[in-house]
């Protein structure tokens, strides 16, 4: 199947001479939910922002639905649904004429029981005569979702739903999420969070310093990255870690627990030795638990990466 | 075209107008009252007429042409300013709508105000001073003409403006100066003649000279340089604001 949205070498340099997209490739699927990360700066807000016309890309192109972003904007822009980093909103209107104002916006024909319907799902339907400046923060961030859905879009861009947000509004926005996806809407997401990531999507992409650093399946990122890290647990805690094991790697943990981390994609991972090691040392076990790493690490391994390799240069 | 997106803003700030409703109708209302006590009927009881016409009724069209002015420029000013403001522009850029779509919802709204304080204005004049318009299509046709002109050129104000302080600049420093040396209160003919010369750079001279025909058809300046000066205006207007969507100035980064 064709990709919904397709991304093919787009540069972006502002106005100042600052290049914040270097030549960023990236098809999304239909139905799909993407994950971008990346460090403050790498460049995720200038990439939605250019897909959704906010701003002027300088080279590459973009289609949506197989439509050109400058050539077709109407038809290209018809699909999308975006909700900004940013929080803004027109605090003196009233919820549901906000709503009613972008699905009018989107030259939508206005359709009471849809927007009932939009409400409804973000529980914003008891507010909707109330004026958005008397809204909570976390009604207004729904209401801003509310005005990306009205037009009823088949991609959503959503940049950092969950910045700054509570653990339960947090839960609350993947639910809206899931909900989402199940009735089809590809949802591309950008998010500091890895677990948001981990929990929410299909696949991951990577942006640094303007560039798509790596994109991967969630899970397949995890598997083959994917390190995994041996707690030990001593009958009988040490202060120092022997030096048979220290070479081996393994670290005294906060916690007390000997740490050894391994990579479940090496031939030998290594556990025996550890074990015999340890043996040797005679110390006695109380117990073990291994846990795998989480994309954390292994974003901040891909930047760092990126980092030195530039600095090597 | 998107004709439910143009609706759509047009409503929008229509709404905002009406929201504060009372404020955007008592403020012209009350100045122009105002200048009527001052300038009808201190002044006018010396001067008493100009060219035939009695003073008080002689400087309604200027009066309504400087509110006209001041609310087409400072209500297209804000519509576009404010979202750009506090970010809400987002969604008009990120929608299926072109820049004519854009401006037309915007500038349509900003001005049907202006028309309706102009005629609410011309009421109020009503009240103090017996009013005839000689040529009433010819009067809407221009207060139509000067309101789409000058909120397009607020329009621009507002998209240029990087803060409070220079949106109302233009109002202030431009605007207001060039309707009081613009005919607003007296005739071009009664100034000595150097300064006569330097007033037809004025192209407020044209708008109310033009104006005043409508009411009593006499002007300063033949009515014919009267439309040529509004739609070179106009031209001026659309012009450069097709140049600042074209190259995204100001608005898309
Ligand atoms: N209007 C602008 N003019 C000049 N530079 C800009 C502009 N907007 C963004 N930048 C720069 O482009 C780079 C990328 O910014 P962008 O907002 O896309 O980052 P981001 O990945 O969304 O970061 P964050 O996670 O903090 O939201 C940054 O270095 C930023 O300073
Ligand atoms: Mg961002």
């Amino acid at each position: 199947m064709a990709p919904i949205i397709s991304v093919n070498n787009l540069t972006k340099t502002y106005d100042n001479g600052f290049q914040a997209l270097k030549g960023v490739d990236l098809d999304i699927e239909e139905g799909e939910v993407l994950a971008l990360l990346g460090p403050n700066g790498a460049g995720k807000t200038t990439l939605i922002s250019i897909i959704c016309g906010i701003a002027n890309k300088s080279e590459g192109s973009v289609t949506v639905g197989g439509y050109d972003i400058t050539r077709d904007f109407r038809k290209a822009r018809e699909l999308i649904g975006l909700v900004p980093q940013e929080m803004s909103v027109e605090v003196f209107e009233k919820v549901i004429s906000t709503v009613k104002f972008s699905r009018g916006l989107f030259g939508k024909k206005q359709d009471d029981a849809k927007i009932e319907q939009i409400l409804r799902d973000l529980t914003l339907w008891d507010k909707k005569d109330n004026r958005i400046r008397e809204l909570s923060g976390g009604m207004k961030r729904r209401v801003m979702i509310a005005k990306a859905l009205s037009h009823e879009p088949r991609v959503l861009f959503l940049d950092e739903p969950t910045a700054g947000v509570d653990v339960e509004l947090r839960k609350e926005m993947w639910d809206v999420m899931r909900a989402l996806k199940k009735s089809g809407v590809t949802i591309i997401l950008t998010t500091h969070y890895i677990e948001e990531a981990e929990a929410m999507a299909d696949r991951v992409g990577v942006i640094s310093n303007g560039e798509l650093l790596l994109i991967e399946d969630t899970d397949t990122l995890m598997k083959s990255m994917g390190k995994k890290v041996l707690k030990i647990e001593l009958d009988e805690p040490v202060t120092e870690v022997p030096p048979a094991l220290a070479e081996k790697g393994v670290v005294l943990s906060p916690t007390g627990t000997l740490d050894y981390t391994y990579d479940t994609a090496a031939q030998q991972t290594g556990i025996t030795d550890v074990l015999a090691d340890l043996r040797a040392a005679g110390l006695k076990l109380a117990d073990l638990s291994t846990r795998q790493s989480s994309l954390e690490d292994i974003f901040v391994g891909l930047v760092t990466d990126q980092k030195t390799g530039e600095n090597a240069a | 075209m998107n004709f439910r997106a143009i609706a759509a803003i047009y409503k929008f700030e229509m709404a905002r107008t009406f929201r504060s409703i009372f404020q955007s109708v008592i403020s012209p209302v009350v100045s122009t009252s105002l200048y009527f006590v001052v300038f009808g009927a201190a002044i006018g009881s010396r001067i008493e007429t100009v060219e035939g016409i009695q003073y008080g009724a002689f400087i309604v069209p200027g009066l309504m042409m400087l509110q006209m002015l001041m609310q087409s420029v400072t209500n297209a000013a804000l519509g576009i300013y404010f979202p750009k403001f506090v970010g809400t522009v987002y969604e008009v850029l990120s929608a299926p709508i072109s820049v004519p779509e854009i401006l037309l919802g915007y500038v349509g709204a900003a001005a049907t105000k202006a028309m309706m304080i102009g005629l609410i204005i011309l009421g109020t004049a009503g009240l103090f001073v017996d009013l005839q318009i000689a040529h009433p299509v010819a009067m809407i046709a221009f207060m139509l003409l000067t309101c789409i002109s000058f909120s397009l050129f607020g329009f621009i104000i507002g998209i240029w403006a990087g803060n409070f302080e220079q949106l109302n600049l233009i109002p202030m420093l431009v605007i207001t100066p060039l309707v009081f040396l613009g005919g607003a209160f007296y005739s071009i003919s009664m100034l000595p003649e150097a300064w006569q010369t330097i007033a037809l750079f004025n192209p407020v001279v044209y708008l109310v000279s033009g104006f005043r025909w409508a009411f009593f058809s006499m002007s300063d300046v033949a009515v014919g340089y009267s439309l040529l000066a509004i739609a070179a205006f106009l031209a001026f207007c659309i012009a450069t604001i097709t140049w600042i969507f074209r190259t995204g100035w100001k608005l898309r980064v």
